[in-house]
């Protein structure tokens, strides 16, 4: 039988601010248990919660991002329940008047096509703690350091329809909050949290029940929970059994999904207005200012670098794919002028030397004005792209700017005809049975052979030829 | 005395700060054990406060209240003391942190000499739900003084203490000043900060006053009142000078009498006191004006909605993990949670919660939560319409005087039914007061005033012109008193 | 409007309070009869009338984004049932 897949986000991620979003608490991460909770955020007797304005600028740039521009009114609500890593026995959050409604964002699917997927809304609300399993005497440790701490929970529409999906979502939702400098984006360090709800239900029919994974901390392990997932509840299906409303949680190591141990009841969160938070109101002033500020947006930013800078769809795409990397590419096209040129060295020899040492492109020890002038000096002529490598490799490890290399290595190509032409000679001269050989084998022989000559040529010049001038004087003489 | 002439004679050198507060501990000493109006007495760090207030008066630094012994209602944060809320709950919780209207005694130089007893969480009407027993009425000690503010109400009635401070939910400082003869004053909801003060039900809660005379409670406001940074409820409206107005005249002042305080289930004594108290408006210059507030007989259905659906998500932090009460042994989280929470709260605060819980529950919050917002919207606009042709209201605090301690024990509903006066001018959010009028057979009634928001100045000038005129204010308990 | 024990029971549990079954009934009797005293607001219309959460028609103000607040883990951990290593204990909780 046919199944179709019906998969739903509710992605969690930190805000990028200084405090916490009802008080005055530091929010680095890492820092020793409970020594960055702060009164309020104990919910010690008689506190009371000073919402954070970075907070509610932050939403208003994800609400604008996704087309959704809050406006008006936002409440926040008490959501009632007890848990060890709740301190008030409530978490605030937003409930019936959360900051962004409505938008969509465009993801890209594999066979290049697009796709809208709808956001349903996104509201701000308090982190719990962390409960701490180690053992202490077969007790549990409970870290408030991460109590209170901003999030933007943002809530897709059932709109995907396979794990690769879900995928490219939770990337283009991840591209967008790093863009917009909400969120850092770190999986790793729970700063971008994805719970995906997943159902199966045949093509077109009512939606089935809905499984809940969490503990998913990368994308990776999105696609393999999803569809380790849809596979369980298949077989559940196809055997005539029926799928129980649930929250699972993934294990990265056994690579499957399974039912949380803790009995969960059904829950009755009691929702109802903070009376110790009074409305947001958001004037359309203030609103127009942040938008105001907004960064150019992804999708913008990629049509971009397609139409101004020639580039093809996945090489924009890859080029945009954070804002770091698209600045970076930017200011080296902005030095060098040569956008194609650009885009080949950010994408091959940048990427490659990044990704051997390990590096953010934040880190990257080229600067862009580096790389915009080393591909100058390649635009007029002064570098081969052989001599390039060697100029790029030097700037790598710390010797300054292009022209420096180039001067104090001597790398100038040789560009004086008359004396790439008397290496020529002295090459063709000193291989007179491989000069024979050429001259006896046919065209597609002779382009193979024509490259051991330039080769040649190359070594004698220590690189410094011009290749296509080597090529066409090789070609004259023989 | 009043904190006035307290103030007056430490100014003018007739005693220390360090004598009249060795005067009021004596007191406390002496009587306290059968009105157990304190939970906590600090006389070391009063007698510290003391002695820096006294440097302070003598090197001309001091404010106008510095000086005076004061006590907190046990609701108010202070750091390094026992802040219990009259709950076994918080029975060793010594707060890490001082409430801003602490602080801000605290840096007028006020002097603190305890913390006082109340309602459990301010939940009660006759300070019978304290955990650390009942609060006797100096006045009779077989009788209730009040609550939930009614240690505050006791200690000040009976000379314990110069003035204390109150908090008021439902009626928690008007009843016990009505019942004790005192001046009781709950500001407009947010003109005084709330940060620190433990909450019971979050939009109604509002510190205040119990003193023996407007111009006191007009001084003790002046210290407590302003805007709040950490406090986001808190109005940021400036604070008058509330000396200046107090003696203005009253001539073409506006009394609205809303006939629905004056009908079935008052008193008629009491009714008596009221009308000769508002008769003394009249030959003050004030004119009666006859008003309606259709919807005051829904104030306490409402409230016993309101108030325990923000008082079941505010103490569901008492969960025996950070602080306070820890059950023995727990077999597992649920039973942390459980037997912690039963065991350190009592009967009435349990029954607010669970009312409380079921309010919010699915399938209920419309029929429950949502109608109370509803009808608290209607109340709260009865007393628009009624400002628009009056300044102040006018009517009994409570519908008897003080009850005898066991009476309404048995029966919740019948407790609640006495802050029938008092209940919707905290739906509202505006400023009310009690003030003693003419006693009934040798018990306190109170006359309660009403007025517009932030209009605080207005109701201590009338409350101190009728002061001015009968003296009623200055009786006294007399077996505390001789 | 009086309350079955079994709902008394599912509250209970939600509020985290213990009710015993000695308690059950009386506890069922004091909520139905403040249910009785609350469902007197059932006699008016309330259609179309705005819900009023907060006494002041203010809105909410904002604190600029800065740390404030200095650790103070002793001291509130001074107050503590359970603490240790700087975690605060609870029995052991499954997910």
């Amino acid at each position: 039988m046919q199944w179709e897949t019906v998969i739903g986000l509710e992605i969690h991620a930190q805000l990028a601010t200084k405090s916490k979003i009802f008080s005055g608490a530091p929010t680095a991460y890492g820092a020793a248990p409970n020594t960055q909770a702060c009164a309020v955020d104990l919910g010690l007797p008689g506190v009371l919660p000073v919402l954070n304005a970075e907070v509610v600028v932050m939403g208003v740039r994800f609400g604008a991002a996704i087309g959704a521009i809050p406006q008006g009114r936002s409440v926040f609500a008490r959501k009632n329940y007890f848990y060890p890593d709740l301190p008030k026995g409530y978490q605030i959050s937003q409930y019936e008047l959360p900051i962004v409604g409505k938008g969509s964002v465009e993801i890209v699917l594999d066979d290049g096509t697009t796709k809208r997927v709808g956001v349903t809304r996104a509201h701000l609300e308090e982190d719990a703690g962390k409960s701490l399993h180690e053992d202490f005497h077969g007790l549990t440790g409970i870290d408030l350091n991460r109590a209170g701490t901003p999030l933007l929970e943002i809530v897709s529409e059932p709109d995907m329809r396979s794990a690769r999906e879900a995928v490219a979502y939770a990337r283009k939702i991840h591209q967008i909050v790093r863009y917009i400098g909400i969120c850092d984006g770190n999986m790793q360090e729970g700063s971008f949290r994805v719970d995906a709800n997943v159902s199966i239900r045949p093509p077109g029919g009512e939606l089935g029940t809905r499984a809940e994974l969490k503990n998913i901390n990368s994308f990776r392990f999105l696609e393999r929970a999803i569809n380790f997932e849809v596979e369980r509840q298949v077989d559940i299906l196809e055997a005539g059994g029926s799928v129980v409303q649930e929250t699972r949680l993934y294990d990265a190591d056994r690579d499957e999904t399974r039912a949380m141990r803790s009995k969960e009841e059904a829950n009755d969160y009691r929702y109802f207005p903070d009376p110790d938070l009074l409305p947001v109101e958001l004037d359309a002033k203030f609103v127009a200012d942040v938008v105001a500020g907004l960064p150019e947006l992804p999708d913008d930013r990629r049509q971009r670098f397609s139409s101004v800078f020639s580039l093809n769809a996945e090489d924009a795409a890859l080029l945009t794919s954070s804002r770091e990397l698209a600045d970076y590419y930017e200011a080296v096209v902005g030095v060098s002028g040569d956008a194609r040129l650009a885009a080949n060295w950010v994408m091959g020899d940048l990427a490659g030397a990044l990704n051997r040492d390990g590096l953010e492109i934040t880190d990257a020890p080229v600067a862009p004005a580096q790389l915009g002038g080393m591909l100058k000096r390649i635009s007029d002529g002064t570098l081969s792209g052989k001599l390039a490598k060697q100029v790029f490799d030097a700037m790598w490890s710390g010797a300054g700017s292009a022209d420096e290399v180039i001067l104090s290595r001597g790398l100038t190509q040789i560009t004086d005809i008359d004396a790439i032409a008397r290496q020529v000679d002295e090459v063709l001269a000193a291989n007179q049975s491989q000069v024979a050989a050429f001259r006896e084998a046919d065209d597609k022989k002779r382009a193979k052979m024509l490259g051991f000559f330039v080769g040649q040529v190359m070594k004698a010049t220590a690189g410094k030829a011009d290749p296509k001038q080597v090529n066409r004087l090789l070609r004259e003489k023989l | 005395m009043t904190v006035a002439e307290l103030a007056a004679g430490l100014r003018a050198g007739s005693y220390s700060s360090e004598e009249l507060t060795r005067h009021y501990l004596d007191r406390i000493a002496r009587f306290d054990a059968v009105l157990n109006s304190f939970i906590t007495v600090v006389p070391e760090r009063a007698l510290e406060q003391a002695r820096n207030a006294d440097r302070r008066l003598k090197r001309g630094e001091a404010g106008p209240l510095t000086g005076i012994p004061i006590a907190h209602k046990d609701i108010f944060c202070t750091r390094g003391l026992k802040t219990s809320c009259g709950s076994r709950m918080l029975d060793d919780f010594v707060a890490p942190y001082d409430a801003t209207v602490v602080s801000k005694m605290d840096q007028a130089g006020l002097v603190v000499l305890g913390k006082t007893n109340m309602d459990e969480f301010a939940m009660g009407s006759s300070n019978e739900n304290s955990w650390y027993g009942p609060v006797r009425n100096p006045w009779d000690t077989a009788l209730v003084p009040g609550g939930s503010s009614g240690g505050s109400a006791a200690a000040v009635a009976a000379g314990l203490c110069a003035a204390a401070t109150g908090t008021d939910t439902g009626g928690s400082i008007r009843q016990p000043a009505a019942l004790c003869g005192l001046t009781g004053l709950k500001p407009t909801y947010g003109r005084v900060s709330r940060y620190g003060m433990v909450a019971f039900a979050s939009s109604l809660d509002q510190a205040g006053v119990l003193t023996h005379s407007a111009e006191d409670a007009a001084a003790m406001l002046q210290v407590m009142a302003g805007f709040d940074l950490r406090d986001s409820t808190s109005a940021d409206e400036p604070v008058p000078d509330y000396s200046v107005g107090l003696a203005g005249s009253l001539e073409g002042l506006k009394i609205g009498l809303p006939k629905e305080y004056f009908g079935e289930g008052l008193d008629g004594a009491i009714a008596h006191s009221i009308r000769q108290a508002i008769d003394e408006f009249r030959s003050l210059g004030a004119t009666l004006v006859e008003i309606s507030l259709p919807n005051t007989a829904l104030a306490i259905p409402t409230y016993y909605v309101v108030a325990p659906a923000e008082c079941s998500s505010n103490l569901a932090r008492y969960d025996g993990v950070r602080f306070g009460y820890r059950c023995e042994a727990p077999q597992d989280l649920e039973d942390l949670y459980q037997r912690s929470r039963s065991e350190a709260l009592g009967s009435e605060v349990k029954r607010r919660i669970l009312i409380g819980t079921y309010a919010l529950s699915a399938g209920y919050y419309d029929a429950y939560y949502l109608k109370a917002q509803q009808i608290r919207r209607l109340i709260s606009e009865d007393f628009r319409q009624a400002f628009a042709q009056v300044d102040v209201i006018m009517g009994p605090t409570t519908p008897s005087t003080a009850f005898a301690i066991g009476e309404k024990a048995k029966d919740p509903v019948t407790m609640y039914l006495s802050d029938i006066y008092t209940i919707a001018v905290n739906l509202a959010g505006l400023p009310g007061m009690s003030i003693p009028v003419a006693p009934v057979s040798g018990r306190p009634v109170g006359l309660q005033i009403v007025g517009n928001y932030f209009r605080e100045a207005q109701l201590l000038n009338v409350a101190h012109r009728l002061q001015q005129a009968t003296g009623w204010h200055l009786k006294h308990p007399g077996d505390y008193w001789a | 409007m009086s309350l079955e024990k079994s709902q008394v029971e599912k509250i209970a549990h939600l509020a985290r309070l213990r009710v015993n079954d000695e308690e059950l009934e009386q506890v069922a009797g004091d909520l139905s009869s403040i249910l009785d005293l609350v469902e007197q607001m059932n006699a008016v219309d309330t259609r179309g009338v705005i819900p009023m959460a907060h006494p002041l028609d203010m809105v909410q103000r904002l604190r600029s984004d800065r740390v404030t607040e200095e650790d103070q883990r002793d001291l509130f951990q001074s107050i503590a049932p359970a603490t240790e290593k700087g975690l605060y204990l609870v029995p052991r909780v499954v997910e």
